[in-house]
């Protein structure tokens, strides 16, 4: 039974799973002052281990595993890169976080979600699937109250919780009907049971509606939201960096896995409520997004807005729309990590984290001026970063499925877009501190910061202009869902 | 292999801007220097390319270079590059644009004069710099996705550019306006531009967003009249169509010199040409179809932009309506559809570019000394700047049309080309030459001839000698083509022909 393509499976788990005990085990004996040291070790554990799997993890043919529970593809594997990339470079910015880069419980949540969301990425089966859901979400909804003497995080950790438990119980209700009907679990059975005919395409609809609740949460598109603003503000940044990118793409994960592989037979209800779910995301989340004056709930409707936006490919329901809604993940993770990462840095020396509080910014440290740049124009969609490659990816989708009219909706809101990124970068790079000295108030990067920041930076401009490989890739993935 | 010129061209300026940033923020001389050498080497590339095109056999796309970026079926990108006829002196000036935007924004660091950029020179090369390699791209790439990819390029440091270094009274007004209305139009362009592809899929089969491939796609008469307003008009923007012309006077105000320069003298031609290129040259039954209407949108621009610039007070306000005004000849030469009209419009571009360069250029250099452009407070300026004054003469003959300058060489065929398809608006229009010389007439008296305000006397020096080099290459340019028509005007035909056969013969 256990083989090798088995134990490549599942190489990159057992991997970080060995990386977090390494953690627990080592953290209790390292002085105080060393303790950040744990992010140095996650960080290089999976960049290790990501080296690791890529010489030796390697799917060939889509295969079955552990008695039908993963599903063993290149869909799977892309994600999961890019999820310990997400990871790695969280565990970085972490690090010199005042309260929390001391305590490696932190990073060991950290890698235990990390475990849960490789899972949802390659899961076949609705009992693994919501297993993997659950392993994802739990230690997150510590991690965003990890910081028990503030306020703002002890109710985000409390709101996300029962949001999340919520939206994981309709899921769940949802996954027993689909057993109902189809009398199995395994997501190609499923598929099979429904193109025969016999559930009716009613049942059908509200089941899909009961799943794309709990997903939807996953992924924070409206009306499944409202939890996104206030846990983004109240977790600690690095958290809420790493919520709104790894957790959202592993979201999206299961939704291109449960509707592509599971739905095809009720393609069109289910493709309906994205579109409008997408239109709507995308409007609301930019038009609340304008009035924001702090960066951390600013960065949270848009990257409601963003979900909308990469659902366009889910719409699509074609290989295209697959491939770029794998694309835009991968560049919206490295995007959003860099803003992320450009706040945690800034908020580390100052204590501040409105949006009018970054100006001068450029004057104070001029590299974080330019990498606050490169990641406000990605997510505006603006070359040469990766946003742009995959809006227009996307939108070609779009196209190409005649949904002409829910990429003029995408169009008008890029446009909102543009205005209130570019508002942030006035405060960066036109106005000035009050005392227009900013030379006595530099904002001195880290070690770790700097690496992260610069291979995130490097990262957006790579998938921006020498984006074929990646596309590459995700086309490769996209193809094992047909 | 033959040497990557055109891909040298475009890609030069992002290498240098890069290098640029990696300088130390003190060493600002270094800073300058890096980029006047980029730009001198630019210059240099482009004249090279202009003079190849037109010593040998002026015909189709030259310089031709092709690698492919993506191709994984349903997608295909190429980096397509090639000039024609129409785009090789648009490169040439480019360049141009950006050697003689360089030398002005040397600066004086004399404390009355602080002309020039002084705060932070190394962000504003390299933000500059991302904006002309933008802008080359735009005019070399025969591929529909990298042309977007690098007209975008072209906007968005603009943003930057005005917003940073402008004018700090309405510059993040202006630049945030000039933003979104350029950004609207390429957006809506980009989904013409994808419908274009998936179409041209279903008709030919061909799966290419290369142009050269899509004058073939078959488009239906009734697709073209459908999508040739969003594309056309969406480029159109940005060569300031009226009426959505706004952004670009308020734009120009709010710049720092050398990014008004670029902004009217290369970047509306951007939008002029890529308006040609996508909208007319792949949608010819739709431009067909709706040359009425922009015939009628141009002829407004012309009449109203050159009466709005004669009413107005302030410097450059004044010249940012006369552009709006001399694009909308531009737009007008494209309306006719015929040879004639083309031609003038191809002449006109180039023309315009120079001239309106130049008016800028020396606009920045009489509000670094006199702290004021309202042309009621100015006088004497040709008693201290004679050079300057010199120049803005030129430019003020070539706006008229004066004969002898390349103004004439571009506004008599365009004209002559309204007058086959419309005569009325011909005689309409050319009511802008009457009103475009009394204004220049007028302000080249009040701002250098009449008696130097006292408020004014002995603050104002001569302009240095890097001024004096911008203003003499921009000359050069105007009255050598004025005198020697053969030097660009066969080569613009070559492209005109090339278009009228994709317009049928017509």
């Amino acid at each position: 039974m256990f083989t090798t393509v088995t134990f490549a499976s599942i190489l990159p788990e057992i991997l970080i799973l060995s990386i977090g005990l390494l953690v627990l085990i080592l953290e209790p004996f390292w002085k105080d002052e060393h303790k950040r040291n744990a992010g140095w070790l996650t960080a290089g554990g999976l960049f290790i281990a990501m080296i690791v799997s890529l010489l030796f993890g390697r799917p060939a043919e889509p295969t079955e595993t552990l008695g039908g529970m993963i599903r063993f593809d290149w869909l799977g594997f892309f994600l999961k890169m890019l999820f310990m990339f997400a990871a790695a470079a969280t565990a970085l910015l972490l690090m010199d976080h005042e309260k929390a880069g001391k305590r490696g419980e932190a990073y060991l949540l950290m890698l235990a979600s990390l475990i849960g969301m490789n899972l949802m990425a390659s899961s076949a089966d609705l009992v693994m699937l919501y297993l993997s859901i659950e392993t994802a979400s739990i230690p997150l909804y510590i991690l965003s109250g990890f910081l028990l003497d503030d306020e703002r995080s002890t109710e985000a950790g409390f709101k996300y919780f029962l949001y999340g438990t919520l939206a994981s119980t309709i899921m769940l209700y949802g996954f027993s009907l689909l057993f109902g009907f189809s009398g199995t679990t395994d997501l190609y059975a499923i598929a099979a049971a429904l193109t025969s005919g016999k559930v009716s395409a009613l049942l059908a609809f509200g089941v899909v509606m009961l799943v794309v609740a709990g997903l939807g949460f996953k992924v924070s598109i409206v009306p499944f939201h409202f939890w996104a603003p206030d846990v983004y503000e109240g977790a600690p940044t690095p958290v809420a960096g790493f919520l709104s990118t790894a957790s959202k793409a592993a979201g999206f994960a299961v939704i291109l896995r449960l509707f592509f592989v599971a739905f095809p037979a009720f393609s069109e209800s289910w493709t309906m409520v994205f579109a409008v779910l997408s239109a709507v995301s995308m409007t609301v989340g930019n038009l609340l997004a304008l009035p924001q004056t702090n960066i951390k709930r600013l960065l949270a409707y848009s990257s409601i807005s963003h979900a909308g936006y990469a659902l366009i490919g889910a719409v699509a329901f074609s290989q295209l729309g697959a491939a770029s809604v794998v694309f835009y993940l991968a560049a919206y993770v490295a995007t959003n990590l860099l803003a992320f990462g450009l706040v945690m840095a800034f908020q580390r020396v100052t204590g501040l984290e409105d949006v009018k509080d970054l100006a001068g910014l450029s004057r104070r440290n001029p590299l974080m001026g330019l990498m606050m740049l490169a990641a406000f124009l990605s997510l505006a969609g603006m070359p040469p970063f990766g946003g742009f490659v995959a809006k227009v990816f996307v939108f070609a989708a779009g196209i190409q499925a005649d949904y002409t009219w829910l990429v003029v909706v995408g169009i008008v809101n890029s446009i909102i877009g543009v205005y209130y990124y570019l508002n942030v970068l006035k405060f960066v790079y036109l106005y000035r501190l009050p005392g227009e000295d900013e030379e006595n108030h530099p904002i001195p990067l880290t070690q770790p910061y700097m690496i992260a920041l610069v291979v995130l930076v490097v990262g957006v401009i790579v998938m921006g202009t020498v984006f074929t490989p990646f596309f590459n890739w995700s086309d490769a993935g996209a193809l094992n869902l047909f | 292999m033959t040497f990557p010129i055109l891909s040298v061209i475009t890609f030069l300026p992002f290498a240098a801007g890069i290098f640029i940033l990696m300088l130390p923020a003190h060493r600002k001389n270094e800073a300058r220097a890096a980029a006047l050498a980029t730009a001198v080497i630019d210059l240099l590339l482009s004249a090279w390319v202009y003079v190849q095109y037109l010593t040998q056999d002026m015909m189709g796309y030259q310089f031709i270079e092709k690698y492919t970026w993506l191709n994984i079926p349903p997608l295909n990108i190429a980096l397509h590059f090639g000039v024609d006829g129409i785009s090789a002196p648009l490169v040439l000036l480019t360049g141009i644009v950006m050697f003689t935007g360089v030398l002005i924004s040397w600066g004086d660091d004399d404390p009355h004069v602080m002309a020039g950029i002084q705060d932070r020179p190394r962000e504003f090369f390299a933000f500059l710099f991302l904006l002309a390699g933008g802008v080359f791209g735009v005019f070399v790439s025969l591929d529909l996705f990298m042309l977007f990819f690098f007209y975008e390029i072209a906007v968005f440091p603009m943003y930057l550019l005005i917003a940073i270094w402008g004018w700090a009274k309405t510059r993040e007004y202006a630049a945030m306006k000039l933003t979104l209305y350029l950004f609207i139009g390429s957006v809506v362009a980009l989904v013409g531009a994808l419908v274009m592809y998936w179409t041209q899929y279903q008709n030919t089969g061909v799966l290419s967003f290369d142009m050269l491939e899509m004058e073939n796609a078959g488009f239906s008469a009734a697709f073209q009249n459908l999508w040739f307003l969003p594309v056309f008009l969406g480029f159109a923007v940005l060569g300031g169509i009226w009426p959505f012309h706004n952004w670009s006077p308020d734009g120009h105000v709010a710049a720092p010199t050398a990014v008004s320069m670029f902004h009217a003298g290369v970047l509306m031609k951007l939008g002029a040409f890529a308006a040609l290129r996508v909208g007319v040259m792949l949608l010819p039954e739709g431009a067909k179809h709706w040359s009425w209407l922009i015939m009628l949108f141009a002829g407004v621009a012309v009449v109203y932009g050159a009466y709005i610039a004669y009413v107005q007070t302030d410097l450059k306000y004044m010249i940012g309506f006369s552009s709006v005004s001399h694009m909308g000849l531009v737009m007008l030469g494209i309306s006719t559809l015929n040879e004639t009209g083309l031609l003038g419009a191809g002449v006109q571009m180039f023309s315009h570019g120079v001239m309106t360069a130049l008016f800028f250029a020396v606009t920045g250099m009489i509000y670094d000394r006199s702290h004021t452009r309202m042309i009621p407070e100015l006088g004497g300026i040709a008693k201290v700047m004679p050079f300057a004054t010199i120049g803005f003469i030129i430019g003020g003959l070539v706006s008229m049309g004066m004969p002898g300058f390349s103004g004439f060489v571009a506004e008599f065929p365009i004209f002559m080309g309204v007058w086959g398809e419309q005569w009325l608006v011909a005689v309409i229009a050319s009511i802008s030459i009457v009103i475009t010389a009394a204004y220049i007439m007028m302000n080249i008296r009040k701002v250098f001839f009449s008696p130097m305000p006292e408020k004014l006397e002995g603050h104002i020096g001569d302009i240095t000698m890097l001024d004096k080099v911008a203003i003499t290459t921009l000359c050069l340019f105007m009255i050598g083509i004025g005198v020697f028509p053969s030097m660009m005007v066969p080569m613009i035909e070559s492209g005109v022909s090339y278009i009228m056969t994709l317009l049928g013969g017509a």
